[in-house]
């Protein structure tokens, strides 16, 4: 940690230096997942590779959805689609601290001149049944990562324990930038001959999709299309493990993608505000209900080291 | 005797816990040591964000031995129970004594415990320790299955006298002890050896770590007054913020910075609460003008530029934070200067309260009502108390407290004031959510008063009616708190109300909602019932009434609701019971009060309460108690056997004796002296008066029988017996108590 760290001067910059740090820590860079998601933390390398015994090592960009968020790119810190950066190691190497504070300083944050801090936080997410103790980390008062480590996912204790990292990077890039507004930020380099500022790649996508968001998104579709994720997700699990050819194959990953596009159009039900208070819960429940379903279906797989054919309760179709 | 050195050097432990966390490790490990036999002479413990460390000095250097003789059977028992006795001592048979007993010879078993090393126990100890440690919350990490409440990295323990220090050999999974310790993570990050707690403590310091949570407290609280006496401001205080922020440090620096002119226009209670709740910051005030203008923060590390660059982003943070609370203030202003608080309450009608009860906007027309109703009875004027209870609630609507759900009720104040309410209503706005626990403060204005109890009663009324009561420690919609509410609110305040009216008003509105009636027309109609009638039977009229239910039907459902009302009356007098108990009140004083009628009353039943009580802790009260319960024994024997009352009757006239004589003259004396003591509520000039019979009764005791031969002696005795009962039923029901 003696070594001065040269200042980025983009927000890609910082991803880039991310990327490097993780990969050259051994983690898999992996792109990100190509669905809807809410966090990073949806992404299967981290919710299903963070069950069963096999090791596991990821770092990836993950662009994050949250409808609610939406401010049609006036306000200078909030969005509704932004990125995460995230790293799952399992199980949870003893240096994992130090780790983490090796890749602020690979992006350009000098520990000799900041006030690091971990901050109690215990992390839970109802929609996928699970629950880690951690910390957020404070860099000069501000929040710029998230440290857990999982204890249960999708109602499993984890053995062993994952490791997991979650950088806000909008706003941790602001601050290393120094940026007031996120639009104003630079996206690649300030001096290249096309220079592009985050509003330039994003402002005109907030505005469209804030609209459609908050007034324009059927809700008859997205409602029917919840019921059909869920139903899809149940058939897939409920499916005999043998194909017709004698393969037995879980589907684990399939039936989580139909999971992970009930919890999107939870999202998006609840930022068109049709969604109650007492619904909210039925909602979330039947979204963890499809989390905890996958979560069970993953671990019988052999990327969690299971036996796909041990048997295994009847789902309960709806 | 050594002394031993214990540290659980860990990833950064939650600052809340940290403190329970030095009592526990220094309970454990010293119950521990003691419990194997291993005394000491002191024991402290300390805690920084990483480590948990605990010093033992002045150890046993090894447990005394234990010598036990145990008594086995006889020579000449069966081989079984020889064999039993074998197997429960683990010796053979040789190693047994024989010796002469009354019944012959027996076998004895003499076992030695050899005394054992420090070393030995400290290990065994620690380890239990280690593995059953009572954090609230804990997790494994890594490939282990230790739990620990971040991932506990290593650990010294060490035993150290005149010849040196030994590493005890604790090992608790993949961990093993050590003599070796980290400094502060920045600043002094590498390993390094100690000898001794003093040798620790000196080393840690030098590597930029004070150990004492309560010097990095100290050493804050200084330096933040000193810098903002510096500038001619203040710290606020809070003591809770001190020890969290002490508990996120082990080299506390601390720096003072200013809030931008643009947010100094915010109520202060919001920069307090933004600064303490994100930031953890402290509030800097300006002594002359009460303004919150500056804050303090504090961190973990020195640098070059002195914080500068620390200071900086901490400000930027707070200048986000702000802009934000800003934002939410300017609007809220704005929305109740066109539209009123009503116009920001409307949104209420959407929010459900509880699935059960229905709407916010339904339970503040029930407060609204109740409020109304509970006007007189407080002293405040029933339409300024129900335009306080129809906006109440409206801040909850409001930006700020959806950002800040801790200023709901202060916020209301504000935006109460500016909307132009006034005559306390701003303040009920903010006060009726109060008290929030035994300690906190009770409001006394009347139409906080007023509003304030119809929360409490509207809240309490409407979960009894949906029988979520509290169970065991099971109560989360804190109606064990609402009740105490109310009671603090009549007895703080000395109000005179029979809270059996409120409580049928208030389930007569739960009722109306259910039913989809006007709640004011419902209400109208059992106010009126509840301020003319005083008995307890009124709430089976007035609910009957309510219903329009006919005098000659009472439908299921008024009597289920008139059932609540007296299970809730019993509520608060057991709440009441808990209440008093701090005062030193039993319980069993306290049910000879409310044995008594008119205890709906609650100031009256805890002013005869508090007399009572004093009364049987005086000398002749005791006596008096003593002389009553004989009277009222040998009284209900003879009826119970006689089968008649012995009420009325007795006459000086068949007295025989001078103590029969001075009693009825004491009698006499107390009956017309008592009841126009009790006509005023003065239960303590009423029990003195009983205090008088004390002589009199021991005295007729002790030399008069009751059951004369006589059958008309012993009648008109007995007849005077009763007349002692009778003087004392008005003041309260002596046989409840206890003893």
């Amino acid at each position: 940690m003696t070594q001065t760290p040269t200042a980025p001067r983009s927000f890609q910059e910082i991803i880039l230096r991310l990327m490097t740090y993780w990969a050259s820590k051994g983690c898999a860079v992996m792109q990100p997942y190509d669905m809807e998601v809410g966090a990073g933390t949806f992404h299967p390398a981290t919710t299903l590779r963070s069950l069963g015994a096999k090791p596991w090592a990821a770092a990836y960009v993950q662009p994050s959805r949250r409808p609610t968020d939406g401010r049609y790119g006036e306000n200078p810190n909030r969005l509704q689609h932004y990125y995460q950066y995230q790293v799952l190691i399992k199980p949870s190497p003893p240096d994992l601290q130090a780790l983490y504070l090796g890749s602020l300083a690979a992006i350009g944050i000098d520990m000799e001149m900041h006030d690091i801090r971990f901050v109690e936080d215990d992390w839970e997410s109802p929609t996928l049944g699970a629950w880690g103790l951690g910390w957020e980390v404070w860099c000069d008062g501000m929040e710029v990562s998230q440290f857990t480590y999982f204890q249960q996912v999708g109602g499993h204790d984890c053995h062993p324990v994952s490791g997991e990292l979650t950088y806000g990077l909008e706003r941790l890039a602001m601050y290393i930038l120094g940026v007031d507004h996120v639009m104003d930020m630079p996206f690649n380099d300030p001096d290249a001959p096309i220079a592009l500022t985050y509003g330039d790649v994003f402002r005109q996508t907030e505005q469209e999709y804030s609209r459609w968001n908050f007034d324009q998104a059927d809700t008859d579709t997205l409602l029917q299309h919840f019921k059909d994720a869920e139903a899809e997700c149940l058939r897939s699990l409920n499916a005999p493990v043998k194909d017709s050819a004698g393969r037995a194959i879980i589907m684990a990953h399939p039936a989580y993608d139909q999971c992970i596009k009930a919890s999107h159009l939870f999202n998006l039900l609840d930022a068109r505000g049709v969604i109650s208070v007492t619904e909210r819960q039925a909602y979330i429940g039947r979204v963890r209900a499809l989390a905890k379903a996958c979560a069970d279906a993953f671990v019988r797989t052999e990327a969690a080291g299971g036996t796909p054919e041990a048997p295994m309760a009847e789902l309960e179709t709806l | 005797m050594p002394d031993l050195l214990l540290e659980l050097f860990s990833e950064e432990i939650p600052a809340r816990m940290q403190a329970r966390a030095c009592a526990d490790l220094k309970k454990l490990v010293t119950d521990g040591l003691v419990e194997a036999g291993l005394t000491y002479a002191s024991a402290g413990a300390f805690s920084t964000p990483r480590r948990l460390v605990l010093t033992v000095e002045g150890l046993l250097a090894e447990s005394k031995p234990v010598r036990e003789e145990r008594k086995g059977p006889k020579a000449d028992a069966p081989d079984a129970a020889l064999q039993g006795f074998l197997r429960s001592t683990g010796l053979t048979k040789d190693q047994l004594e024989l010796r002469d007993d009354k019944k012959g010879q027996v076998y004895f078993a003499v076992i030695e415990k050899p005394g054992r090393a420090a070393a030995e126990i400290v290990a065994e100890v620690v380890e239990a320790t280690i593995r059953n440690f009572p954090w609230p919350k804990s997790m494994r990490w890594g490939a282990g299955a230790l739990r620990w409440v971040r991932p506990l990295q290593s650990i010294l323990c060490l035993l150290n006298d005149e010849a040196g220090a030994e590493v005890v050999p604790v090992t608790v999974d993949h961990l093993t002890a050590g003599n070796t310790t980290e400094g502060h993570r920045f600043m002094a990050p590498s390993r390094f050896a100690v000898s001794s707690f003093e040798d620790y403590r000196v080393k840690l310091r030098r590597a930029h770590v004070v150990l004492d949570a309560a010097e990095r407290e100290a050493a804050i609280w200084q330096d933040a007054q000193n810098q903002a006496f510096a500038q001619g401001l203040e710290i606020v205080p809070d003591a809770g913020l001190l020890a969290e922020v002490a508990g996120l440090v082990e080299w506390p620096v601390v720096l003072m910075g200013k809030i931008g002119e643009a947010f100094l226009g915010l109520p202060p209670e919001v920069l307090q609460t933004s600064m303490k709740e994100h930031q953890k910051f402290f509030s800097v005030r300006n002594p002359k003008t009460g303004r919150i203008e500056g804050f303090v923060t504090v961190a973990n590390r020195e640098t070059k530029d002195h914080g500068a660059t620390i200071l900086a982003g901490n400000n930027k943070v707070l200048s986000a934070r702000l802009s934000d609370a800003k934002f939410f203030w300017e609007n809220d202003l704005r929305m109740v200067k066109t539209a009123g608080l009503e116009g920001m309450g409307a949104g209420l009608a959407n929010v459900t309260f509880h699935n059960k009860l229905g709407s916010q906007a339904d339970r503040v027309k029930r407060i609204e009502a109740l409020a109304r109703e509970i006007a007189p009875m407080v002293g405040a004027k029933p339409d300024l108390a129900a335009e306080a209870a129809r906006i109440c609630k409206a801040d909850l609507q409001s930006a700020m407290v959806g950002e800040f759900p801790e200023l709901q009720g202060l916020m209301g104040r504000y935006y109460a004031q500016a909307a132009g309410h006034d005559d306390g209503v701003p303040e009920a706005c903010e006060m009726h959510y109060k008290p929030l626990g035994p300690t906190d403060d009770v409001p006394t204005d009347p139409v906080s008063v007023a509003v304030a109890l119809a929360d409490k009663i509207d809240t309490l009324t409407g979960f009894w009616a949906i029988d979520e009561k509290p169970t065991g420690s099971k109560d989360p919609y804190a109606l064990r708190r609402a009740a105490l509410g109310v009671i603090r609110l009549v007895l703080g305040n000395g109000v005179r109300i029979h809270v059996l009216n409120p409580t049928a008003f208030g389930v007569g509105c739960h009722a109306a909602t259910r039913q989809g009636f006007d709640i004011r027309d419902q209400a109208r109609q059992v106010a009126q019932f509840a301020a003319s009638i005083g008995e307890p039977v009124f709430a089976q009229k007035l609910l009957k009434e309510a219903f329009k239910a006919s005098e000659n039907e009472l439908s299921p459902e008024v009597g289920a609701l008139t059932a609540s009302i007296y299970d809730l009356l019993a509520f608060f007098h057991d709440r009441l019971k808990v209440f008093l108990k701090d005062e030193g009140i039993r319980h069993d004083i306290i049910d000879a009060c409310i044995a008594m009628p008119g205890n709906d009353d609650l100031t009256l039943l805890v002013n005869r309460a508090r007399a009572l009580n004093a009364f049987i802790q005086s000398e002749d009260g005791t006596n008096l108690l003593q002389g009553f319960k004989r009277a009222n024994n040998i009284l209900t024997q003879a009826e119970t056997k006689d089968g008649v009352e012995y009420s009325y009757g007795a006459d000086i006239k068949f007295a025989e004796t001078d103590a029969e004589r001075s009693l009825f003259a004491a009698l006499d004396a107390a009956e017309s002296s008592i009841a126009p003591a009790m006509a005023t509520e003065d239960f303590a000039g009423a029990m003195a008066e009983l205090a008088k019979l004390r002589a009199p009764i021991d005295a007729f005791f002790e030399t008069v029988q009751v059951n004369a031969d006589s059958e008309v002696i012993r009648r008109n005795r007995l007849n005077l017996l009763h007349r002692i009962r009778a003087a004392c039923a008005p003041v309260a029901d002596l046989t409840k108590i206890e003893g």
